[in-house]
């Protein structure tokens, strides 16, 4: 008996929206297995994991602070992605919005917030933008693979970080800490409510979703990036600047995920350490992957995801379950998934 | 097996009541027949006639929904492709099966020698497979790279496969659809010679006269039913034409006209060759208004560098190109048709077209900055017009201009792209190989298309490797051969063998 792939020609609505569907639900069987190992009943854990995350106010704004970098990670990844450049490198760009920020806002420019909040924000987009374009270039010109240079430019970004933060920008008031100085006032994003922990961050993530969809959807950029993606021989014949294409992704890639560096320091922390991300980058994969690359898919992805790692902190306190359950029920998530598509496009048959 | 001992005449494969339905299609409806060893039956039917669908089944890409395969007397296990191989059945696919990035002897021996150990076999594989390149006069280098062959090249890969796997029935997909008549009549020889050895054949194809001249029998394929069969000796082309469309048909023939000013021109034009591929080694070329320019030769011999300088993808290296008498300095794709260039590309699936883009979005590819972008926003509304009067009036058969275009026909595609290209009178027409695969009435549709663009004065530069069309719809005919032009040859001068001479390469000054 052999089992191989049959691909299916119109796939109808029930597939494509029923095999992700089932690929959630998959994720939580898991977890609930894990759970159980753990010594943990599941529907207690499930249900400690849903309080944590959404079970008051307080848990409600952490998950969505929580979404706020990974909403933009996640855009910054779909972008690229879309058009099939391999952005592995989202923490990179990540930190180069992060450093731009906390240069711009610790002092160097004296501005009042409503010049100020804006300038460091497409400073930090820049920076971040420019991180990605050199690895499009190498693509483009030498044919370098960039999930090779993406993704160790990482590394190399986090180490630089790491030197800023012991040499020209290390905080003199820091008592020896690896950080920045904190940013003045006018740098800090504030909060869209008064008196609510939540920050403007993440409505500048729902903005850049809605953003980013228009472009895909509506304008000519867009009608490239998706027609590159898709069949770049086709495009390339058909006239489409693919080289500037991909050019133009990278830059909107790197300052998407560059934002999510921005908004965490201007709006979480105040200040830049080596530790703002714990790995927003690399989740940004799986938040784009499951949304299906769809930008708009990409908030509500941020937001299960952010649930699942905030509820698994209070519920690891409250049931002794480890935390890591949210990890390896993200990870599972992603490679079913991944599966979920695959199998939206191909039948399985046995003979 | 004991089939070595039994005479001709033996059955070596039976369909029995096959049917085959996809959703509310009927690709197949209650088709039987016998193949005898050591025959050749022709498969007849236009594209869509479910040909392919049936050898599917037999070789077990598909499960039939009824009726069952015998294979040397004993039932086939449905829906398993190895089965089939293992018991000798070898299928050359129309669309080929090969792995680009793997060297010839590679692919070949892919899924028949174990994966551990391709590097013990190596030798003994390229020997056996320069043996059989010699003995079917399929001549291709073991160690190129199949990424860097030409389609004809990578047609007779696929047909070394089969034989390499000691196949003895063997079923041709279209095979003929990228050789030349000297490659096709070689087909036929060596096919002829594995026959005679016992081998059973069966030939699919819409080329009437091929069908003609290799098959025993002919199987008539029509919606998906066998509507006739004949021996070809109590047939004609006429009636098997008939059978397969369900009514007479006529090929358009070009009218009396006078040849115009140069449009295209490319003086001395040089172009390094890509891989094994060659290039082109100073050309002179003149394509006139009212007049389709032929291009006969063999695959593999310039054509594409030639097609490229002319789609815009390469810039000449020496040498100029000149539109309507004018030299050019930048040369791009957009420039291309910027300046009035209609390109049909060869590969309708890998270059024509985006296959998960809607009708919509591919008819616009090629003039959605200049017509359909207003300040960097998509006119959606004026794009989705524009697909709707091509597939008015080009005939597109498909749901409407959302679909997506990887669902329709060859020849469906092929109309969205003609639309794409025509549409706006076009001064000079590229059409590279623009009916390979196509049933005779998209061939007749696309045949009468570019004789009208002629009519109306466009210059028209025809591409093709099959001899039979450039002569028929050609006012001049050069012949490339290894990146080097033959003189142009008026209408009516040459005779296919001479042509021949040329495509094989005599004749050519080598001073250049």
């Amino acid at each position: 008996m052999t089992m191989r792939l049959e691909p299916i020609e119109a796939p109808g609505l029930a597939r494509r929206a029923g095999l992700p569907a089932l690929a959630i639900a998959g994720t939580f069987v898991i977890g609930a297995l894990l759970a159980m190992i753990a010594g943990g009943n599941p529907f207690s854990v499930f249900g400690l994991i849903l309080k944590g995350a959404f079970g008051s106010k307080f848990a409600v704004l952490e998950t969505l602070n929580r979404a706020t970098p990974l909403i933009f990670t996640g855009l910054a990844v779909a972008v690229a992605f879309r058009a099939k450049l391999w952005n592995i490198g989202a923490e990179a760009q990540l930190y180069a919005g992060a450093v731009m920020t906390a240069v711009l806002g610790t002092g160097a420019l004296a501005w009042p917030s409503w010049a100020l909040l804006p300038m460091v924000g497409l400073a930090a987009m820049l920076a971040g933008a420019l991180v990605l374009l050199v690895p499009a270039i190498l693509k483009v010109r030498l044919g370098v693979d960039e999930v090779v240079t993406t993704l160790l430019f990482n590394f190399i970004f986090l180490l630089f970080v790491g030197y800023l933060l012991e040499g020209p920008l290390k905080d003199p008031m820091g008592m020896g800490w690896p950080k920045s100085a904190r940013l003045i006032p006018e740098a800090r994003l504030p909060r869209i409510i008064e008196g609510l922990r939540l920050h403007w961050g993440f409505a500048l993530g729902l903005i850049a979703a809605v953003t980013v969809w228009v472009i895909e959807r509506r304008t000519t950029l867009g009608y490239e990036m998706r027609a590159v993606g898709q069949n770049v021989d086709a495009a390339r014949f058909a006239g489409i600047p693919v080289t500037a294409v991909i050019l133009k992704t990278a830059l909107i890639s790197g300052g998407l995920a560059a934002l999510a560096g921005f908004s965490e320091v201007a709006g979480m922390k105040g200040a830049l350490t080596k530790d703002i991300s714990p790995g927003f980058g690399y989740t940004g994969i799986v938040v784009a992957m499951l949304a299906l690359l769809n930008p708009l898919g990409v908030v509500l992805a941020a937001l299960f995801v952010a649930a699942i790692f905030v509820g698994a902190d209070s519920m690891s306190r409250a049931a002794g379950v480890p935390t890591y359950l949210a990890d390896i029920m993200l990870a599972s998530a992603l490679l079913l998934m991944v599966l979920a598509i695959l199998l939206t496009k191909f039948r399985v048959r046995r003979d | 097996m004991t089939t070595q001992d039994q005479g001709a005449g033996q059955v070596v494969l039976r369909l029995s009541h096959i049917t085959k339905r996809f959703g509310p299609v009927t690709a197949n409806e209650d088709v039987s027949f016998d193949l005898h060893r050591g025959e050749v039956i022709a498969l007849l039917g236009e594209n869509g006639a479910g040909k392919t669908t049936l050898m599917n089944i037999l070789f077990g890409q598909y499960t039939a929904d009824e009726g069952e395969v015998e294979l040397f007397g004993a039932p086939l296990p449905p829906g398993n492709p190895r089965a089939a191989l293992d018991r000798g059945v070898g299928m050359v696919h129309q669309h080929f099966t090969l792995a680009d990035n793997l060297r010839v002897w590679e692919n070949v021996v892919l899924g028949v020698d174990a994966l551990s150990a391709p590097a013990l076999n190596a030798r003994a594989a390229k020997a056996k497979l320069r043996e059989l390149s010699a003995r079917f006069h399929l001549h291709v280098d073991p160690d190129a790279k199949v990424g860097r062959l030409t389609v004809g090249e990578r047609q007779r890969v696929e047909i070394l496969k089969a034989l390499y796997r000691d196949a003895r029935i063997l079923i041709l997909d279209e095979p003929t659809a990228v050789l030349t008549p000297q490659e096709t009549d070689a087909l036929f020889a060596t096919l002829r010679e594995a026959i005679g050895l016992g081998m059973s054949v069966v030939f699919i194809s819409h080329k009437l006269h091929e069908v003609m001249a290799i098959a025993d029998r002919v199987l008539v394929l029509r919606h998906g039913k066998l509507v006739a069969e004949r021996a070809v000796g109590d047939t004609n082309r006429e009636e098997l034409a008939a059978l397969m469309v369900g009514a007479e048909v006529s090929a358009p023939e070009p009218s009396e006209g006078a040849a115009g000013a140069a449009l295209l021109s490319l003086r001395a034009v040089r172009l390094a060759g890509e891989g094994t591929t060659p290039g082109l080694k100073g050309i002179d070329l003149d394509l006139r208004a009212g007049q389709i320019t032929g291009l006969a030769g063999v695959s593999g011999n310039g054509q594409a560098a030639l097609s490229d300088l002319i789609s815009g993808l390469r810039a000449p290296d020496e040498g100029v190109l000149e539109i309507a008498g004018e030299a050019l300095r930048t040369w791009s794709p957009r420039a291309a048709v910027g300046h009035g260039i209609a390109r049909i590309p060869e590969d309708r699936h890998k270059t024509g077209t985006i296959a998960d883009f809607d009708l919509t979005e591919n008819a616009i590819l090629e003039r959605y900055k200049s017509e359909f972008s207003r300040g960097g926003w998509m006119d959606w509304r004026g794009a989705r017009a524009f697909a709707e009067g091509l597939i008015k009036g080009y005939d597109v058969r498909c749901h409407g201009p959302e679909q997506r275009i990887r669902l329709l026909s060859g020849g469906n595609m092929q109309k969205l792209i003609l639309g794409r290209v025509l549409e706006g009178a076009p001064k000079v027409i590229l059409a590279n190989q623009p009916v390979r695969g196509l049933d005779i009435g998209a061939v007749n549709y696309v045949h009468s298309q570019l004789l009208e663009a002629r009519a109306r004065g466009a210059a028209v530069l025809l591409i093709s490797e099959d001899l039979d069309e450039i002569m028929r719809l050609s006012d001049v005919i050069h012949v490339i051969s290894e990146g080097r032009l033959s003189p142009a040859f008026a209408r009516g001068t040459m005779r296919p063998e001479e042509l021949g001479q040329w495509m094989a390469g005599k004749g050519y000054d080598d001073a250049a």
